[in-house]
């Protein structure tokens, strides 16, 4: 009997060793969460206390040079805004389409196929849709623009934003494709027993019901759009600038904050810093915007009582 | 009924419904054209990567007389005819004296030897944009139909690391860099991804703790990539003092985007292994953590390790992170541990496409080429495997 | 392969002619020859043990199967003196006048008035405003349901019970005012009280529609049917009056299925 007790003594200090190892390890995706936060935000305040909050958000001018510096990060976010607009602008009805397609029209068999193919998009490297953009997009962009009589700078907005839409593409028509799939069939055989034609049953019944599933997937790309590095930094133009025409350059909050950070100054000038400030904009913009797409995909989940999403 | 819309012969042609039928044909065609974008898009961008990069794994070299002596050696300038002087690469010639230690027959001699050329003859032979003098390029025509100028497979590419001269530079450095940024990244997201997947799907319990954590990868995932960087930048080389630049910081910080994704397929893994498995292994009186071990781990192993190549492959296309964190210096030699200056090869590749000489495009373009191919190859493994191990239960 | 007795009683009118209709899954061949006559303003029942073939024979003449891919069918299902599977004919106007209840009750999630309003304002059957009020409101009584829902329209249609939700359907399905209304085991999933309640509406409506009904409870056929069709194996066995099946069936199997000697 005496044997069998000690044996269950380090069997059982042994288990607790594993379960706090564990639970450590999980701890540190919540450290990490902090850690983003933190170190953003400590900075930024950092920053701050060098220049003011209010002009941040609301000044029109963003001239980090040593002398009389001024950090108005409005043409910034007016440029991140644009751009993102443009390429929503492709990747919306190009992914919900392709969605619809794939789940509505298309046959197993080419179903098979096709998804796995959007799905390449989605694994490109952003730095190779970069250098797409700014190697064949944006060129051709400035002769089609010529051609009409128009100018485009080599930076154009339009050009990052193009190749930008497209990266986002899977991440629309993905999601869309699950949420459309979970809408039940019965809804539809009801629309087309009632001499609804498919493209009606479609547009009616099918799409709005699988409304928040769509709108969570557009907000998830909107949050990617706003958070893309690569395509911009390459493609994008450097310079502030507040201007509602695609053709022009303008720069946005990531393409700054690379710049602000692989620059020759001291860490604590309030050009560096600014990196901060920026960045800490992106982390509360981008957090809002997963965090009302995950609730609707949750309550979209309930009212279907789906598990595949 | 609609009396007025029966056709005598037909009762069931409605012409109400043609408007209704070609709309509805409209919505078909407008979602077909869609998917055939999508589609067409990939197809002209490999196109396009293709014929700018394959460019690249050919170089070009010229044959010409070459002379060993105490005096090349030193000045190696004049190791070769003053003519051939602008169209060879000065980096080839730098490498004179080491060519000529390694083969001491050659001295005293004067040897016909392959000679790397210089860029703008490559390009010029390529087709090319170049820059090229009319007697340069007369020479080089000349000299081409004695077959003295030929374009070889480009090894140069693979062995070299990075450089300031066009026809020098290869993915060498980046490659390094790249394999020992990844192994740092997969030494911890692995096992801290797989832990947590154990622990929230078999010892968690349903309490705040446990909602805490899912919340958090959930938010995890979703973070822009760049925010990972300035996480970098600030703990781990501002507070942790590691080395800037570092396969070690760079790896650090990718693991801790790749968590995410490991956590999350080894969860589907652990959770698609029946429990009547469980059940089994504690009816022989096993404790949880044996039973997990020993009996639920193995079985959920193949989706972990395929979960495990997916984030792997993700990783090996960050760039933006690295960029924050120090990793476009100009590397022209491979790391030799974690903690030296490195670069990998998206920033490599970022790198060259800002770079204004003309060959940097074909290099870049084929250095994608390379990336998407170990890409490509990585994600088919991983699909393999997971068809080759999918059990029905 | 025995053909079913069709009595030609000379005071009904033959609404839907099926004639030698023939169905593959695929390979599987489904429905085996199948002609019947369907008299007008009459409840005809099909009864079968599960997989007999019932439910993909009513599919038929609406022209649901056709959602289908690997269906393949032959023969004719004439309504109205045209073959419903003739090539010029459209299977979307074929569904303007045959209607269909399913099993399980499947309102849109709209409100209820939408759910009516939908179909007849989209085929341009009334226009919005009042012409539709009216629609709906006649559509919603006809299904008994207008009194517990009058007060609650823009509620949304999931919000009913299971039993007032078939109703729904029923309203929805009539506010198109087809001819025909085909229901697929309309009760199965219903309580005994809702139950009942449809199928009272049931004899109601026979008066302005023809209603064929599957059902696996052979008493709400005894119940509500005027005449029976009973499969086996995607054949038409017997068809007769009701109570001719039920009492005095003139096939064997017939008869085994009626007693219960298989299900």
């Amino acid at each position: 009997m005496h044997t069998f007790e000690s044996k269950n003594k380090s069997r059982e200090l042994k288990e607790k060793a594993i379960k706090i190892a564990l639970i450590t390890a999980s701890t540190i995706s919540i450290l990490t969460t902090f850690g983003i936060l933190f170190s953003i935000l400590f900075e930024a305040l950092a920053f701050f206390e060098l220049r003011s909050f209010w002009y941040f958000l609301t000044g029109t001018e963003w001239s980090p040079g040593i002398v009389g510096s001024k950090f108005g990060a409005v043409p910034i976010f007016a440029g991140t805004i644009m751009i993102t607009f443009i390429a929503m602008a492709v990747a919306i009805p190009i992914g919900l389409g392709s969605a619809i397609y794939m789940s509505e029209y298309a046959s197993h068999t080419t179903r098979d196929y096709l998804k796995p193919i959007l799905e390449i998009l989605a694994g490109i490297p952003t730095v190779v849709y970069g250098f797409f953009a700014a190697i064949t997009v944006a060129p051709f962009i400035v002769k089609a623009a010529a051609w009409f009589g128009l100018e485009a700078s080599f930076n154009s907005a339009l050009a990052s934003g193009i190749v930008m839409g497209i990266m986002i593409i899977p991440v629309i028509s993905s999601l869309s494709d699950d949420v459309i799939r979970a809408v039940p069939d019965s809804q539809r055989k009801a629309s087309l027993g009632l001499g609804m034609t498919q493209g009606e049953t479609i547009r009616n019944i099918v799409l709005p019901s699988a409304l928040p599933g769509i709108i969570s997937a557009t907000l998830l790309g909107f949050s990617k759009a706003i958070g893309e590095t690569m395509i911009v930094v390459m493609a994008a133009g450097l310079r502030p600038n507040l201007s509602i025409n695609p053709l022009e350059d303008m720069t946005t909050v990531t393409v700054r904050i690379v710049d602000a950070l692989v620059g020759d100054q001291a860490f604590n000038s309030p050009g560096t810093l600014s990196a901060f400030a920026l960045g800490l904009a992106l982390f509360i913009i981008t957090l809002c915007l997963n965090i009302v797409s995950l609730m609707l995909i949750r309550k979209f989940k309930e009212k279907y009582k789906v598990n595949t999403l | 009924m609609n009396k007025k819309d029966r056709n005598n012969n037909n009762p069931f042609y409605d012409p109400s419904l043609n408007a209704r039928h070609r709309s509805s044909k409209r919505f078909k065609t407008f979602t077909l054209s869609s998917l055939i974008f999508s589609i067409a898009f990939l197809a002209f961008f490999l196109f396009d990567i293709i014929s700018k990069g394959s460019p690249a794994f050919e170089q070009a070299y010229i044959n010409i007389p070459v002379t060993y002596n105490e005096k090349t050696i030193k000045n190696t300038r004049t190791a070769i005819d003053k003519k051939y002087r602008k169209i060879i690469s000065r980096a080839w010639l730098r490498g004179l004296p080491k060519l000529a230690e390694a083969n001491p027959e050659f001295m005293g001699k004067t040897i016909d030897t392959w000679v790397l050329a210089d860029d703008q003859v490559d390009q010029y032979l390529k087709g090319h944009y170049h820059k090229l003098k009319r007697k340069d390029r007369a020479l080089i025509d000349n000299m081409k139909t004695h077959g003295k100028v030929e374009l070889k497979f480009n090894e140069i590419f693979f062995l070299n690391g990075d450089s300031k001269i066009p026809e020098f530079a290869g993915l060498n450095s980046a490659i390094v860099g790249s394999i020992f940024t990844l192994l740092i990244t997969m030494a911890f997201a692995f096992p801290i991804g797989v832990m947590t997947a154990i622990y929230l799907e078999e010892f968690a319990e349903d309490n705040k703790f446990t909602q805490i954590i899912e919340v958090n990868i959930n938010n995890l995932a979703a973070i822009p990539s760049i925010l990972f960087g300035l996480l970098g930048l600030a703990i781990f080389i501002n507070l942790f003092g590691l080395p800037r630049s570092s396969p070690l910081v760079g790896g650090l910080t990718l693991a801790l985007m790749t968590l995410p994704i490991i956590i999350v397929s080894s969860r589907a893994a652990l959770r698609s292994v029946p429990d009547s498995i469980r059940q089994a292994a504690y009816g022989l009186g096993l404790t949880k953590i044996e039973v997990t071990r020993d009996h639920v781990l193995p079985l959920a192993f193949p989706g972990i390790l395929t979960g495990s190549i997916i984030g792997l492959a993700q990783a090996m296309g960050e760039t933006a992170p690295l960029i924050i964190i120090g990793m476009i210096a100009f590397i022209p030699d491979a790391p030799g541990s974690i903690m030296e200056a490195a670069t990998v090869m998206p920033a490599q590749l970022f790198t060259w496409a800002g770079m204004p000489e003309r060959m940097y495009i074909e290099k870049t373009a084929a250095g994608i080429m390379v990336l998407l191919t170990i890409l490509i190859s990585l994600n088919a493994i991983a699909i393999y495997l997971r068809k080759k191990f999918e059990v029905k239960w | 392969m025995v053909e079913g007795k069709i009595r030609m009683s000379k005071d009904n009118k033959v609404k839907v002619k099926v004639e030698k209709l023939n169905l593959w899954y695929g390979e599987n061949h489904a429905l085996h020859g199948i002609s019947t006559d369907i008299y007008e303003n009459k409840i005809t029942a099909l009864i079968g043990p599960s997989g007999c073939g019932k439910s993909t024979f009513l599919r038929c003449l609406n022209r649901m199967n056709d959602l289908i891919s690997s269906v393949k069918i032959e023969g004719e299902i004439i309504i109205d003196r045209k073959n419903i599977y003739d090539k010029d004919v459209d299977e979307v106007s074929v569904r303007k006048r045959v209607g269909m209840v399913f099993q399980q009750p499947n309102p849109f999630p709209k409100s209820i008035y939408d759910n009516v309003a939908y179909a007849p304002i989209k085929h341009g059957i009334v226009s919005k405003g009042k012409e539709c009020d009216e629609l709906v409101e006649t559509s919603l009584r006809k299904s008994g349901l207008w009194n517990e829902v009058k007060d609650k329209l823009n509620q949304p249609g999931t919000s009913l019970s299971g039993g007032q939700q078939q109703r729904l359907c029923i309203a929805r399905t009539i506010a198109i005012k087809p001819e025909v209304i085909l229901m697929d085991e309309p009760t199965s999933a219903l309580d005994p009280i809702s139950t009942e309640k449809i199928e009272a509406l049931m004899l109601e409506l026979k008066k302005d529609y023809t209603i064929i009904v599957v059902t696996h409870n052979m008493q709400q056929a005894a119940r509500v049917a005027d005449y029976t069709a009973f499969f086996h194996l995607g054949k038409l066995v017997e068809y007769d009056e009701t109570e001719t099946i039920f009492v005095n069936p003139s096939n064997k199997k017939t008869e085994d299925y009626i007693t219960g000697r298989f299900g």
